[in-house]
């Protein structure tokens, strides 16, 4: 016994060392394997890989929720009605024209002939009624954008002929056609969906210029050319593979080291030494969101308006923006960016000013200042790079006129939670437009019959929320531009929030790469891009 | 020697028993209704009736740990929240980078640590043993994010030796069969994946390994110290036996039993706690699929993949107390 555990001992030893010459070998290999690898790299300069942060969650776009997932949906699948290159104007897209009733209930659309899924089967009228009809009858937390975007509103979807198709509405529904555009309304092939049921999400098919080939999760999903896509010479690509790569700088060391081609989520302290290499190249998405620090209006001192209004004296955004953003933003004074149409620019903002803050804590009745909880965001987004930096910033900010701020921070899931219950004294927050319309901003997060989801400052005001309403039900598009830039006057005057910044996301690709078009949405058509 | 694993194999019944117990509860700690939690505050009253009556919640505890365990004997984790998939399934690939990768940093992290440890206590006080346990110290105290980007900064943009992240080359992947890369390349016979595949492991097995390379080097020098002070080292030496099986037969023999316990517990931390080598070179492993569990409130996927790291990490303590016993008969008869 005693002799066979040393033989196997000595086995052991030998077996380490044969390894170790084993590694040894392979690191040798590697300057010889070079020569091959650009041999392969050249094979591939039709492929784009793009790195992002996070993995895709669904690829049926009907029950994602999430933004990395729609990236990727954007190129499989099309929405009746498309967004322009670089904003939210109305394209078109499957369908080719659109009118409606001037009572604003019933819309009815020209759809494109000719196209196929990629299945095969044809795209038509009865698909579209599909997909509408499965997402109404569908239950509420499945099919989430649908239930918040057209809740009960269509009553019907009617098929005229084999391309026409009318939707009949309980009320009328202003964003209707901008609902449309977004990318959870995307079309999908109602074969596919009966025939993968509940893996739908992981076998998507619809009609965009990219056919879905794999998916690894938390590590990549690849997609090929369409090779029968209906815009001729689209997509230039032969296929893209999206890797996941959750921390920016390594993300960034992927792209510098050539081992993706493209990237979002770059750091605005890294967008110089992007800037600074020649074979890279930086992207700016145009901006669709806000960046604020909530000032929850039930709690202590900041019930007053005054209070409320002397915080906001109190910011020096522009210090922020040079500081965080690497000047790739602008100062908020909207709740709202201002490429949405309804923006009110007639708005002046609370003007950087101590002293000014001081006098209305005064008047408020607290000269001597007091204290408060300031809640950072403990991840970061890109409308906020480094919430625990700007919280400081802010913090020193308050500190001059006289209020304590203690800064306080929880785990993601957990800050949103007790933010939603009201439980944050003041709080940093941002959000991304959905479909660029102004009730994506100004419903969602201020409007009284938000508290409890979006609206996490509980701003209640009955003028607002009774202009907010108006605007909902009005088709006439000019009245109701006239109705939010009304709503932006009052909600300044209440300083529910102290308005940051409205920031532009870097992105990062290599020099080569032409036609790329940072969508605002965060969801890029990637069938224009090429290598030069 | 057969009595003896079969009676550390009984012994584990217990630790087994309570460690699903602890994950059985772990969700029911957390405040609040869980199926509230899982579905968010725009869930309707019926929802959340339904999805309790689905989850069991509405049964007494003692019933609903019943049918846990019943489930777990019969190797169902029940079903994501987030990707509605069998959690027994959807966890292989992830486990399986995870395995791959701990591995191979636990393997360089033995080679270099033990022989670094035995070479130190050989030339006690010498240069070599200076150099060796500096390094180890700073090896301990390493943060791994910032070694992580510097070797992506050094190895991949500098000198372009090795890629930054990931486990395979994207534009040449490998098929799947095992999940283990290494194994897969070997059996479709693709060494030009292998290639890639190993180049991929280079980086992350380094950054993990850090640590416990230096804590087995570290441990290695002190018990190998003792043993080598003892009486039978000097009689080996005496006897005019060479170096080499002094050292590696004799000593090493003698003060391994404390270094495969480092080995044992450092492996079982690697398995589930190697998130922040996953994240930096966006490894595809079991703790990023918990961590991102954890971010989504998929609360099935947190528990079940808790329970199969603590799993394993008793497996693996298990196979080191039966090595302790083949390795030093003396144990086996207390």
């Amino acid at each position: 016994m005693k002799k066979r555990t040393s033989l196997m001992f000595l086995a052991f030893i030998l077996m380490l060392s044969l390894a170790l010459v084993g590694c040894s070998k392979n690191t040798a290999n590697e300057s010889s394997s070079e020569g091959e690898g650009s041999g392969s790299e050249e094979a591939s300069v039709d492929t784009l890989v793009f790195g992002r942060g996070g993995d895709s969650v669904s690829l049926d776009p009907a029950t994602a929720t999430d933004g990395e997932s729609f990236k990727v949906t954007k190129n499989i699948f099309e929405t009746l009605i498309e967004f322009g290159e670089q904003d939210t104007e109305l394209a078109p897209g499957l369908a080719t024209e659109w009118t409606n009733s001037e009572d604003g209930l019933t819309y009815t659309l020209k759809l494109r002939e000719g196209i196929k899924f990629h299945d095969g089967t044809d795209f038509n009228a009865e698909a579209v009624k599909f997909n509408f009809d499965r997402w109404a009858s569908g239950d509420k937390e499945q099919y989430y954008y649908y239930n918040s975007q057209f809740g009960d509103r269509i009553k019907e979807v009617k098929v005229v002929d084999d391309y026409t198709v009318e939707f009949v509405l309980n009320s009328p529904l202003a964003p209707f056609y901008k609902n449309l555009a977004m990318s959870p309304f995307a079309i999908a092939s109602p074969a596919a969906i009966e025939e993968h049921g509940d893996k739908f999400l992981e076998n998507p098919v619809g009609t965009g210029p990219f056919v879905f080939k794999e998916w690894k999760r938390n590590d990549r999903i690849t997609i090929v050319k369409n090779e029968e896509y209906w815009q001729e010479g689209l997509p230039k690509l032969n296929q893209v593979i999206f890797r996941a790569i959750p921390d920016n700088s390594a993300r960034l060391n992927a792209l510098s080291s050539g081992e993706v081609d493209l990237i979002d989520g770059v750091n605005f302290s890294d967008v110089g030494t992007v800037e600074a290499n020649a074979d890279l190249q930086t992207f700016y998405r145009p901006s669709l969101n806000v960046a604020y620090l909530g000032l929850t209006s039930t709690r202590g001192p900041l019930k007053e308006k005054l209070v409320r209004q002397a915080l906001n004296y109190a910011v020096d955004k522009e210090a922020l923006i040079d500081a965080f953003y690497a000047g790739a933003a602008e100062p908020a004074k909207n709740p709202m960016p201002p490429v949405v149409a309804g923006y009110n620019d007639d708005v002046v903002d609370y003007e950087y000013d101590p002293e000014k803050a001081k006098e209305l804590l005064k008047e408020a009745g607290y000269e001597n200042g007091f204290e408060m909880e300031l809640w950072a965001m403990p991840v970061a987004r890109p409308y906020m790079p480094d919430g625990q930096k700007v919280a400081e910033a802010l913090q020193a900010n308050f500190e001059a006129i006289g209020v304590k701020a203690k800064i306080v921070t929880y785990e993601w899931g957990t800050y949103l939670d007790k933010a939603r219950l009201g439980e944050a004294d003041t709080f940093l927050l941002g959000w991304t437009g959905d479909n660029g319309d102004a009730d994506n901003f100004l419903y969602v997060l201020l409007d009284q019959d938000s508290i409890g989801s979006n609206n996490y400052s509980y701003y209640q005001n009955q003028e607002v929320h009774d202009l907010l309403v108006a605007a909902q039900t009005t088709a006439d598009q000019a009245e109701r531009e006239k109705l939010y830039k009304e709503a932006q006057v009052l909600i300044k005057e209440d300083a529910p929030w102290i308005p940051l910044v409205h920031s532009q996301p870097a992105l990062a690709g290599k020099a080569n790469i032409t036609g790329f078009l940072p969508h605002p949405t965060g969801s890029d058509v990637l069938s224009t891009v090429e290598f030069k | 020697m057969l009595t003896y694993t079969v009676k550390r194999i009984f012994s584990l019944i217990p630790v087994l028993l309570g460690l699903s117990l602890v994950v059985f509860f772990m969700i029911r700690a957390i405040p609040g209704d869980p199926a509230q939690l899982i579905l968010g505050q725009l869930a309707t009253k019926e929802a959340v009736e339904a999805l309790t009556k689905q989850l069991g919640l509405d049964q007494p505890w003692f019933v609903q740990y019943f049918h846990y365990v019943g489930n777990l004997l019969t190797g169902d984790l029940g079903e994501s929240l987030r990707t509605k998939a069998p959690i027994s399934e959807e966890m292989v690939p992830y486990l399986m980078a995870t395995i791959e990768l701990s591995f191979c940093a636990m393997f360089v992290a033995v080679v270099i640590g033990v022989n670094a440890g035995i070479i130190s206590a050989w030339f006690q006080n010498s240069w070599f043993d200076y150099v060796a346990m500096v390094l180890a110290l700073i090896g301990v105290s390493m943060p791994i994010f910032w070694l992580g980007l510097m070797e992506q900064w050094v190895f991949a943009i500098n000198l372009d030796w090795l890629p930054t992240s990931g486990r395979e080359e994207v534009r040449n992947p490998v098929t799947a069969i095992t999940n283990i890369y290494i194994i897969d390349t070997i059996i479709q016979g693709r060494t030009d994946q292998l290639v890639e595949v190993i180049k991929h492991l280079v980086l992350p097995s380094l950054a993990l390994a850090t640590i416990p390379m230096a804590i087995i080097a570290r441990i290695t020098r002190s018990t190998m110290l003792e043993v080598m002070r003892s009486d039978f080292i000097r009689t080996a030496r005496a006897k005019g036996l060479k170096m080499f099986w002094v050292v590696y037969k004799h000593s090493l023999k003698n003060a391994i039993i404390p270094v495969l316990t480092i080995i044992g517990l450092q492996t079982g931390l690697l398995l589930g706690g190697a998130i922040l080598t996953e994240t930096i070179f966006s490894w595809p492993g079991i703790g990023r699929y918990i961590y991102e569990a954890i971010g989504y409130r998929d609360y099935p996927v947190v528990q079940s993949g808790v329970l199969v790291i603590a799993f394993i990490f008793v497996m693996i303590n298990l196979i080191i107390d039966l090595l302790y016993a083949a390795i030093d008969p003396r144990i086996k008869y207390h």
